[in-house]
């Protein structure tokens, strides 16, 4: 009987259900893994599984002074993007969350508009916009319009953590004295504050992961990481890129199980 | 003159309470600036950065550099074999993609739905992890699975299955694989959301009744999940209309979608009418397939993200 349905049905019954979403996870999750594993081999025909195994694909890529000039950019830009994005989207996240505006839902469509709108339109009307006000290929544009992108994420994240939190201690502490600062820094903040961690982390992966925007907007010294992996991948299959690509795997590994972490404690 | 003190103090407190209701009219719109002083630099971005922009290149799409209105831009749609060719191969891959995200996405999420909470939850980190990995880096993975001289090739070649590699990459078998990989999760998390909230009762009522397991998954369970699955549909279908890198990096040239498109015509061509058209009509494309979704279902479609 499987227990969380009390179905009279047993778990055996089902196997061919489990071998097909066993199978379809494997889809899923192969083409890290086989990353990872190829990352470390020792030729350049990334035979898998490899022959030989050695670090060359991790030297070339911190050996080289262009593929870390790009990752400094987009470190950079990354945490630019998270200090800007997440007290902007904490801030209005606790807006919305009062609801008594009365364009609140305008607003909610509004800010996770980047969601939407195909991000190729994106990446072309602030190339278009940045090139009158002199924005593209510096980190300030990247910054920002990394920012619109990372928005949403902070808002809903912070908005599902506000929703489980009773307003009313924040009311309880203004009349008892506090000022409107204070009641939220002090009261509500430390009991929300794993939402605003996992909304950060949120928006860190998605700067340090955008493509398409970057793809417009950068350039020269402010290229980042991403935009030098798609052009070096327009021309060959070189096998530093699968070393990068693990290092971004794992960074992504580390986020993840961070916000995990923090969302499990929530 | 016993009445007057009444009448005085009637009318003192009905001064009063209308005092106190502008007082409280006054503090609920202070507080509504105050809410507003909240949202306006989010608001302010996203508007600079993405309403602005887009009116632009609507403006763009409409008015050539004279300043005088032209339907050229959208004319060239119906005219050139080039153009229709693109939103045919464009539709083809979303319909094919999505088709493949449905076969692949709906036993996995109908499995996480049946397991229990902690072998779903660690199952769940197989759906997730891809899910925030670089659509770069997976790309490059397929890449490197499908080409020539990959994976999937030399193990068939070893096999013995086959004596010359197929040709997986660089055409629209690669383009799907690839698109096919990124887009399942963002159908298998909104469609298992919306099967944990089936009621387990519904389905021991249809067992009590008579009825079989298959019986009770197709008269009861299967129904009751398709809002779930719809949801996820639009979303990968629409995602797919706009798709750029997977394409531009697996299509080698071959499969040009929309993005693609628009890409090379304002980039190579510097024709920014053409491709702001292009990117006008994708725009309404995704809101009309969005709000027809909204209108039949009154869902939010932007729920999978909140999920992530």
């Amino acid at each position: 009987m499987s227990e969380d349905f009390g179905l009279p049905i047993s778990h055996r019954q089902r196997l061919w259900l489990y071998g097909l979403g066993g199978l379809v996870l494997l889809f899923l999750i192969a083409p890290s893994i086989i990353i990872v594993i190829m990352s470390f081999s020792d030729s350049t025909l990334l035979q898998f599984p490899p022959q030989q195994w050695s670090l060359r694909w991790y030297q070339a890529y911190f050996g080289s002074l262009e593929w870390r000039d790009a990752t400094i950019v987009s470190v950079k830009v990354a945490v630019m993007t998270v200090l800007v994005a997440t007290p902007l989207g904490t801030a209005a996240a606790y807006a919305i969350n009062r609801g008594t505006l009365r364009f609140n839902g305008t607003i909610n469509a509004l800010l996770t508009a980047s969601l939407i709108v195909p991000v190729i339109l994106i990446g072309i009307g602030t190339f278009f916009l940045y090139a009158r006000i002199g924005l593209n290929n510096t980190l300030t544009g990247l910054v920002i319009a990394h920012t619109v992108q990372a928005l949403p994420l902070v808002v809903l994240t912070v908005l599902s953590g506000l929703r489980s939190y009773d307003m009313n201690q924040e009311r309880v502490a203004r009349s008892l004295g506090a000022g409107r600062v204070a009641a939220f820094w002090q009261v509500t903040m430390p009991q929300i504050r794993f939402s605003i961690v996992s909304g950060a982390l949120f928006a860190f992966i998605t700067s340090f992961d955008e493509v398409v925007v970057s793809l417009f907007i950068s350039g020269g010294e402010t290229t980042t990481l991403t935009r030098r992996m798609f052009n070096a991948l327009r021309d060959q299959i070189d096998p530093t890129i699968a070393a990068i690509s693990t290092c971004l795997i794992v960074l992504s590994v580390v986020l993840l199980s961070v916000a995990q972490i923090f969302g499990r404690r929530h | 003159m016993s009445a007057q003190p009444a009448l005085m103090e009637e009318t003192g407190d009905r001064a009063g309470r209308e005092l106190n209701t502008q007082a409280l009219r006054a503090d609920a719109r202070r507080e509504s600036l105050r809410l507003l002083a909240l949202l306006a630099p989010s608001l302010f971005l996203v508007f600079a950065i993405i309403i602005v922009p887009i009116g632009w290149l609507f403006w763009l799409s409409l008015f050539d550099e004279a300043g005088a209105f032209s339907a050229a831009n959208y004319a060239r749609f119906f005219e050139q074999a080039s153009y229709i060719k693109t939103f045919v191969t464009t539709f083809k891959v979303a319909f094919i993609v999505t088709g493949a995200c449905v076969l692949l996405g709906y036993p996995l999420a109908y499995m996480l739905s049946q397991l229990p909470r902690r072998a779903a939850s660690i199952c769940l980190i197989f759906v997730i992890l891809p899910f925030w990995t670089s659509v770069l880096v997976r790309t490059y993975a397929w890449l490197v699975i499908l080409q020539r001289k990959g994976l999937i090739n030399s193990w068939l070649i070893d096999l013995g299955v086959i004596n010359q590699p197929l040709s997986l990459a660089n055409n629209l078998s690669g383009v799907v694989i690839g698109m096919t990989h990124i887009l399942l999760p963002f159908l298998v998390l909104p469609l298992y959301a919306s099967m944990k909230t089936i009621d387990t009762d519904c389905l021991r009522a249809g067992m009590n009744l008579g009825a079989g397991p298959a019986a009770t998954f197709r008269q009861i369970f299967f129904p009751l999940s398709l809002p779930g699955l719809a949801s996820g549909v639009v979303i990968v279908f629409v995602l797919c209309l706009g798709f750029f890198v997977t394409p531009a990096l697996m299509g080698g040239g071959k499969v040009i979608m929309w993005a693609m498109r628009m890409e090379q015509t304002t980039s190579l061509y510097s024709n920014w009418g053409a491709g702001a058209a292009l990117g006008v009509v994708l725009l309404v494309v995704t809101l009309a397939l969005l709000g027809l979704f909204q209108w039949l279902l009154g869902a939010r479609a932007t729920g999978v993200w909140s999920s992530r």
